[in-house]
Formats: C-alpha cells, sequence, structure tokens
C-alpha cells in the first residue's frame, strides 16, 4: 500500500534542545493513527511537523524528510499556505474566532477569495451537519460563535477546519478540554470521518486512543518507541516500556 | 496598641488626602473655566461665539467666533491623524507579527525616544526643517501653514498609537493566529480578518487618544502654523489652533479681568469639552473590552 | 499545483512585511535626520559663553544660564511636590481603597486628567497659584503647575509597579505580625522602589520639556537675574527655545538650536537611566 505519509529519519530541535530523535513512520490513506507517550515527549512536536506549524517558532530546527502524497514537505519549492489548506489541524483548546458561527465555518474559503454566497451555504450546512451541529445551531449561524459551549465550539472548530476540504486532519487532544458527552460526540465523529480523511489523533487518554484508532504510536523521550496495530499495542507489547506505560507502572 | 493603632489611622488618612487631590484638580479645571468663561458669556452669546465666523478679538473691530481656531484644531489634527494612524498601526502590527525579534529589540526603544522629545523641539522641527522642505514639492506654500504642524505632529503622536495597538494586538491569544495559519491564511490575511478585527476596541482607543492629544497640542503649532484664525479648510495657508490663541494671548499684556483675558478660557473649555467626550469614551470602551478579554 | 490566489497572496504578505518595516524605519530615519540637523546648525555654538550669559539682545552674547538653572529648579521642586503626592495616593488606591466606589471614581478621574491638555493646567494655574494664591510667576508656581500635570503619570506607574509586587511578601510580613502600613513600608515599597523610580524619572523629564502651561501662566519674561529663591521669577530651557524661535534674526535660531541640544541631552539621560533602571529592575526581579 502506498503510504499518505511518511517520515524518515527526522529529527527537531528547539534550540539545542533534542526533542524528536531519529523518527521515521509511515500512515496510510484513511486510517487513523494515535500518538501516545508522557508529557513532554514530543507527541505535539512530531503533529505539527506535519503542517509546519513549528515555522513560527523562532528556535525551531529540523533535520530528515517529511513526505505527504509523495511531496517533501520541507522542500524549499512547497508552499507552505497550501499544504496547511491540504493537512488540516484541530487544537486542544476550542479556538473560534470572535465571529458568528457562519464566518467561523467559511473563513479558509474566505481567505481563497470565494465569495459566492450559495456556495459558502452549502459549505456551512455540509460541514455542520458533518460533526452533527447543524440541529443545534442553524438558528443562529449568525451569532457569535464564543457563545457556545466548549464542545460545540470545538465542533464548529472542527467543521471550519473540514471546510477547505483537507485530505488529513491533525488533531492535538481535541477532547482534554470537553466533558464526557462532548468528547463521545467527537470520538463517534472521528470514527465517521475516517472514510474521507487520514487522521493524525494525540491523546493522553488510552481508552480513547483504543476507541477511535487503527493503529497507535507510543512517543518517550522523543523516541518512536513502538508503532504498531492499535488492538495488538494494548494488548500485546512488544517493547517493555510500552508494556510500562500503558499498565501505568511508570518510572 | 492604641498608639499604633491611630498611627495607622493617621497615614491612611494622609494618604487617602493624596488621592483627594486629583479630585481638587478636577474640581478646579472645572470651576476656573466656567467661572471665568461665564462672564465671558455674558458680554458674548454661546451663539455668535459658536456662530460667527470670524475672531479677532485683540483687533478693533471685535468677533467671538470660535469656528476659525476650530477649523484650525480639526485641520490640523486630521494631518496629524491621517500621518499617525496608518503608520502607527502598521508598525504595531510588523513589530507584533512581523519582525525577528533582534529587530524589534532596536527598534521599540528608538520608537521611545519619539516620544519623548519635547514639543517645543518638535515646533523647531516643524518650521526649520518640514516646512522648507515641503516647500521644494509646494511652492505656494506659506512659511506659517496647517500642513507642516500637522505632519510633524502626527509623527510625535506615532509611538502612541503604535504602543498601544501593539498591547491591543499583543493581547489576542496565539491560539487564534494558529487557528488561522493552520487553514493556510497568510501572516496578512490573519492580520487583517483575525487580528485588527479582535484588537478593535483596543485599536480605536489607540485612534481615539490620538485625536484628543492633537486637539491639545500646542508648541508645534504655536511654532510653526502662524497664529491667524482664518476659517478655512486649506493646509497651505497660516491658521491658528484654539491652544495658539491661548498662547498668543498670555504672551502679549492683557489685563485681568478684561473681555480679551476672558476668552482665553471660553477657548480653554471649548478645548476641555472637545478633549473630556473623547477621553471618556475611550476610557469606557478600555474598560468594556478589558471585561471582555477575561 | 500552487494555486492563484496563494501565489497573490503570498505576494501581498512579502509586500507588506516590507512596507511594514519601512513605516517603522521612518520614525527612526525621522529620529535621525532631525537629531542631525539639530547637532549640525547648534553644535557650534555651544560654547563657555553659551552656558554661562544672560539674557542679551545680541544672539552672541545672549546664554542659557537664566533657563538652565530654572530647569533644575523646577525639576528639583517638582520632585519634592509632586512624588511625595504621587506615590502616596497610588499606595491609597492600591493598598487601601482597592475596591470601593471612591478608589473607582478617583480612578476615571485620574484616567481623565491624564487625557486633559497640558495648556488648560496653565488655565488652572494662572488662576489659582498665580492669582488667588499670589505666588505670581515664580519657580514655585511653575513647579506647582507641572506638578498637577505629572500626578497622573506618577500615580499610574507607582500602581504598576506596586502591582507588580506578589502577594507573598505581603502575606510574609503580615505574618511576622506587621501592621499594614509596616508591611507597606518595609516589605512593598522597597519591592517597588525600581518600578517606581522608574516612572517618577520619565514623569520629570516630561515636565521639564513641557512649555504650553508656564507660558500661560506668564514665565516668559526677559528675565536678567539669576533664580535663588522659590519666590523668584523664572524661565526654562524649552520656553528660552520658544522664545528665541520667534525671533526673525538667524543668530537667535542659532542659539534656539544650541538651547535644543542641551534640552535633549537632559532628556535622553533622563530617559536613558529610566530604561536602564527598569531593565536592570527587570532582570533582578524575576517573580
Ligand atoms: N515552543 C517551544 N520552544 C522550546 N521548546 C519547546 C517548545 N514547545 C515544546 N518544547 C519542548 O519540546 C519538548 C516536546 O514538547 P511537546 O509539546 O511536543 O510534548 P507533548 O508530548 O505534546 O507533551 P504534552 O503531552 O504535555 O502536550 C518538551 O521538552 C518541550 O519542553
Ligand atoms: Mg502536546
Amino acid at each position: 500500500m502506498q503510504s499518505k505519509i511518511s517520515a524518515k529519519e527526522v529529527n527537531v530541535y528547539y534550540g539545542s534542545n533534542h526533542v524528536i530523535k531519529h523518527v521515521s513512520l509511515d500512515i496510510f490513506s484513511n486510517e487513523v493513527v494515535a500518538f501516545i507517550g508522557p508529557s513532554g515527549c514530543g507527541k505535539s512536536t512530531f503533529l505539527r511537523l506535519l503542517n509546519r506549524m513549528n515555522d513560527f517558532i523562532e528556535s525551531f530546527r529540523m533535520e530528515g524528510q517529511i513526505f505527504i502524497d509523495n511531496e517533501d514537505i520541507y522542500d524549499k519549492k512547497i508552499n507552505v499556505e497550501e499544504l496547511r489548506k491540504k493537512v488540516g489541524m484541530v487544537f486542544q483548546k476550542p479556538n473560534p474566532f470572535p465571529k458568528s458561527i457562519y464566518e467561523n465555518v467559511v473563513y479558509g474559503l474566505r481567505i481563497q477569495g470565494i465569495k459566492n454566497k450559495k456556495q459558502l451555504d452549502e459549505v456551512v450546512e455540509r460541514t455542520l451537519k458533518q460533526v452533527g451541529i447543524w440541529e443545534e445551531v442553524k438558528d443562529k449561524l449568525n451569532q457569535s460563535a464564543l457563545a457556545l459551549s466548549g464542545g460545540q465550539q470545538q465542533r464548529v472548530c472542527i467543521a471550519r477546519t473540514l471546510a477547505v476540504e483537507p485530505s488529513v486532519v491533525l488533531m492535538d487532544e481535541p477532547t482534554s478540554a470537553l466533558d464526557p458527552i462532548s468528547t463521545a460526540t467527537i470520538e463517534e465523529l472521528i470514527y465517521h470521518l475516517k472514510k474521507d480523511y487520514t487522521i493524525v489523533i494525540v491523546t493522553h487518554n488510552m481508552q480513547q486512543a483504543g476507541r477511535v484508532s487503527d493503529r497507535t504510536a507510543f512517543f518517550y523521550m522523543g523516541e518512536l518507541v513502538e508503532f504498531s496495530d492499535t488492538k495488538e499495542l494494548f494488548t500485546n507489547p512488544k517493547v517493555d516500556l510500552t508494556q510500562k506505560y500503558i499498565t501505568g507502572r511508570f518510572g | 496598641m492604641p498608639r499604633t493603632e491611630l498611627k495607622e489611622k493617621f497615614i491612611e488618612f494622609l494618604l487617602k488626602a493624596s488621592a483627594f487631590i486629583s479630585i481638587f484638580t478636577t474640581i478646579g479645571i472645572l470651576y476656573v473655566l466656567l467661572s471665568e468663561s461665564t462672564d465671558f458669556f455674558k458680554e458674548v452669546s454661546i451663539v455668535e461665539f459658536l456662530t460667527d465666523k470670524q475672531w479677532t478679538p485683540l483687533f478693533t473691530e471685535k468677533h467671538y467666533g470660535i469656528l476659525p481656531l476650530l477649523s484650525g484644531t480639526l485641520l490640523t489634527s486630521f494631518i496629524a491623524v491621517l500621518i499617525a494612524v496608518p503608520i502607527g498601526l502598521s508598525i504595531a502590527v510588523y513589530l507584533n507579527e512581523y519582525s525577528p525579534k533582534k529587530i524589534r529589540k532596536i527598534l521599540k526603544p528608538t520608537l521611545e525616544v519619539l516620544a519623548a522629545i519635547p514639543t517645543v523641539v518638535y515646533g523647531y522641527f516643524a518650521l526649520m526643517v518640514v516646512t522648507p522642505f515641503l516647500q521644494l514639492f509646494i511652492p505656494s506654500l506659506s512659511g506659517f501653514n496647517a500642513l507642516s504642524p500637522g505632519i510633524v505632529m502626527g509623527i510625535m503622536i506615532i509611538p502612541l498609537v503604535a504602543s498601544l495597538s501593539e498591547d491591543a494586538l499583543y493581547a489576542i491569544p496565539y491560539s487564534l493566529r494558529e487557528a488561522s495559519y493552520g487553514m493556510g491564511a497568510t501572516k496578512l490575511q490573519t492580520v487583517f480578518r483575525v487580528l485588527i478585527p479582535s484588537a478593535s476596541s483596543g485599536i480605536i482607543v489607540s485612534i481615539i487618544l490620538a485625536i484628543s492629544r492633537a486637539f491639545g497640542e500646542t508648541m508645534i503649532v504655536a511654532i510653526a502654523a502662524g497664529q491667524q484664525p482664518n476659517f478655512t479648510f486649506n493646509p497651505l495657508v497660516p491658521i491658528e489652533t484654539i491652544t495658539t490663541y491661548i498662547v498668543q494671548v498670555s504672551l502679549g499684556d492683557v489685563v485681568q479681568g478684561s473681555i480679551e483675558y476672558k476668552t482665553i478660557y471660553a477657548a480653554g473649555i471649548a478645548l476641555f469639552v472637545l478633549t473630556f467626550i473623547l477621553n471618556n469614551i475611550s476610557y469606557y470602551i478600555r474598560k468594556k473590552y478589558q471585561k471582555y478579554q477575561l | 499545483m500552487i494555486s492563484n490566489s496563494v501565489k497573490i497572496n503570498r505576494f501581498k504578505d512579502r509586500i507588506f512585511k516590507w512596507y511594514g518595516l519601512l513605516s517603522t524605519t521612518i520614525g527612526v530615519v525621522i529620529l535621525f535626520v532631525f537629531l542631525y540637523t539639530i547637532i549640525k546648525e547648534g553644535w557650534d555654538r555651544l560654547n563657555w559663553q553659551f552656558f554661562t550669559s544672560l539674557p542679551s539682545r545680541r544672539p552672541s552674547s545672549a546664554g542659557i544660564l537664566v533657563p538652565l538653572l530654572g530647569t533644575f529648579w523646577i525639576m528639583i521642586l517638582t520632585t519634592i511636590i509632586a512624588v511625595p503626592i504621587g506615590v502616596a495616593a497610588a499606595i491609597y488606591l492600591e493598598e487601601y481603597g482597592k475596591k470601593d466606589k471612591f478608589a473607582s471614581f478617583i480612578e476615571v478621574n485620574i484616567a481623565n486628567l491624564a487625557g486633559v491638555p497640558s495648556i488648560i493646567y496653565g488655565l488652572l494655574a494662572l488662576e489659582i497659584f498665580v492669582r488667588i494664591m499670589g505666588l505670581g510667576r515664580s519657580l514655585l508656581s511653575g513647579a506647582f503647575t507641572l506638578s498637577l500635570l505629572i500626578l497622573p503619570i506618577v500615580i499610574v506607574s507607582t500602581r504598576e509597579a506596586l502591582k507588580s509586587v506578589p502577594k507573598t511578601i505581603r502575606e510574609a510580613s503580615y505574618a511576622l505580625g506587621a501592621t499594614k502600613w509596616k508591611t507597606i513600608w518595609n516589605a512593598v515599597l522597597p519591592s517597588a522602589a525600581g518600578g517606581i523610580l522608574t516612572g517618577v524619572i520619565l514623569a520629570i523629564s516630561r515636565a521639564i520639556g513641557e512649555t504650553a502651561p508656564l507660558v500661560v501662566i506668564g514665565a516668559m519674561l526677559y528675565i536678567t537675574t539669576i533664580p535663588t529663591h522659590p519666590l523668584d521669577d523664572f524661565s526654562v530651557l524649552p520656553i528660552q527655545i520658544y522664545n528665541w524661535l520667534s525671533r526673525p534674526q538667524k543668530g537667535f535660531i542659532e542659539n534656539a538650536t544650541a538651547a535644543i541640544i542641551v534640552l535633549l541631552a537632559i532628556t535622553f539621560i533622563l530617559n536613558g537611566i529610566a530604561i536602564y533602571l527598569r531593565n536592570k529592575w527587570q532582570n533582578k526581579v524575576k517573580w
């Protein structure tokens, strides 16, 4: 099978701090991959490599190569904005813009210069349905997104990401700020999104990784310790460290 | 024990009294302006004051229309704001979103220096540097005019606009920038579609304060604008502002209690009302905005 | 595969980046043009005679002795008047009256005063200090005027400094049985001293550059005696500069330029000290 995302010997430094060490991995189309590991092990850093969000950090430096659809995304010729349209991101804390729900969802289209009202309306309806809050918000699309609950906000943020039709969606602990019910709806959503998207999700919640992902990668101190089938990794880990981590016998 | 308590109470009283001085100052300003200008308005009707197009209290044929002074004030302030707001806002955006830390470290303190220069020095620049320079391009520009002091006033106000707008931009959480960049927006798009709208109240405050500052500026116009109360919006000819008129009268030998003397308080109250309104609007926007932020 | 709109947006972005850099540098460039002009025009005039001479009708024999001493007098008197009152008011607002209605009223009031044009302070002072209190056109009148003018600045910056003192320092002192005032005096003020000092110096620097309110209270006199007493008539550097600028002879313009160099030197030294203190204080005190 052809891999969607392929990382080769990736190293990341923040100044002199070596935070990703010789990581190589492949992720395939339409699979959900979970990243787990203790705090500070580099999960977010690695995730943000995939749409070059680390570029904004002044001390950031990276070695190695990452291919998405066979393109080296750190190549000089790559257009970063184009890449980020293709590789969408959902953040830990819901971060809607202080604009209406409608304007939040169509933001990505507006910055591409799309003005056609009918097209925008369609996208809003489709994506809000996709994330399952169309019924809740369809009468108040012009109200501020900030007035929604945390779980609703996060779903609007996901709709906003989906509106530009990415093929990869990165999620950095998307439910850590949410209550169990909102969490469950978002997990369900991830399950449905799988058929159209490739999804990489960072989570501290082992059950969540088990529920939503096909394969799981365990990071420890910047290294990729184990990367295998989720069931396999949780029931029959090959590496001792993984075993210790998933059973909570750490340190 | 009661002695220490007494001492504590006494100190608190002293501190409170010091805080009261600011109230006395305000009362003092209101009292002085009102009492002197009430006398003025006994001799000159408010209608004449607000509608007469001439201001000639120091001539034999006296007219007391504030409009020429007001037009002078508005004209110079308008030019100043036209310079200060776009440049100040651009600086804020550039320093906050674009500049490498090193450049920021050099440029910011330099701008602060610009804010520390006494206004009389700016007046010198307007008269001796900027006007002659502009005359190279605009031969019809008088030696005294509204344009040059307006521009220089704008330069003086740049740091004010820049630093207040920068605070407003700085206060926007990083997560909003991430959300925008994450969707493939460029910095410029992020600035115009997310940051400036989110910081709009802070930016509006900076603009209002810039206007208020320009209204009250005295020395630059006193030195370079010519002290001639013309009711005009032509920036190329000499004009006079409210503040300059007060300076002009103060320099002469005007007898206390005379109508000429009272005119400076009438001019003063016009200025005070204008700036008071602007300052209060900006204060309340800022208060509201702080609440919204948290 | 790059779409057109993305290309255009990138291009705009790059243009704006250069525009932003240009805007920011404009300020710096103007600053240097100004400084260069002044130094070129006025440097040669800065000789011993210029610093030690009284005013004169002949530009070449006129000097800045009287206004220079006036500026120093004003600096000292204004500090003596404004600093204790401003700091005391700030302590009250920050440490005592925090939540009550009165304090928030004063706060609005101070914000308002900070925005009142300086020339209005001149009108206030002309009536209150010069006439009602009978201080005339003296140094003391001038110092009172400028003190009122900078009081809001002193209060606001002192409050900022007090705010940045962590609660733990206050609690530690209370825990040792200190009274409120003892805690403020012995624990809070020393920790805030650097910040307060920075604010005070900046405020004083603002005061000595002020011209308009002093013109209104009548400081622009032709004074030929050195001020030796707070009740003496006075002039200050900005006033002298304005006076010389309003005369047509070239020699006086040159004098004005030279006096500007002196005034700017004092302003920059004060600002330099303030910035130095601020950095030193910020680096040392990392809560
Ligand atoms: N902006 C930054 N500048 C410098 N170092 C950073 C930066 N962001 C992260 N780091 C460092 O990189 C390492 C990896 O951080 P990262 O955020 O990727 O961890 P993580 O696995 O996502 O942790 P968590 O589970 O707490 O989110 C940490 O040691 C962290 O201190
Ligand atoms: Mg993380």
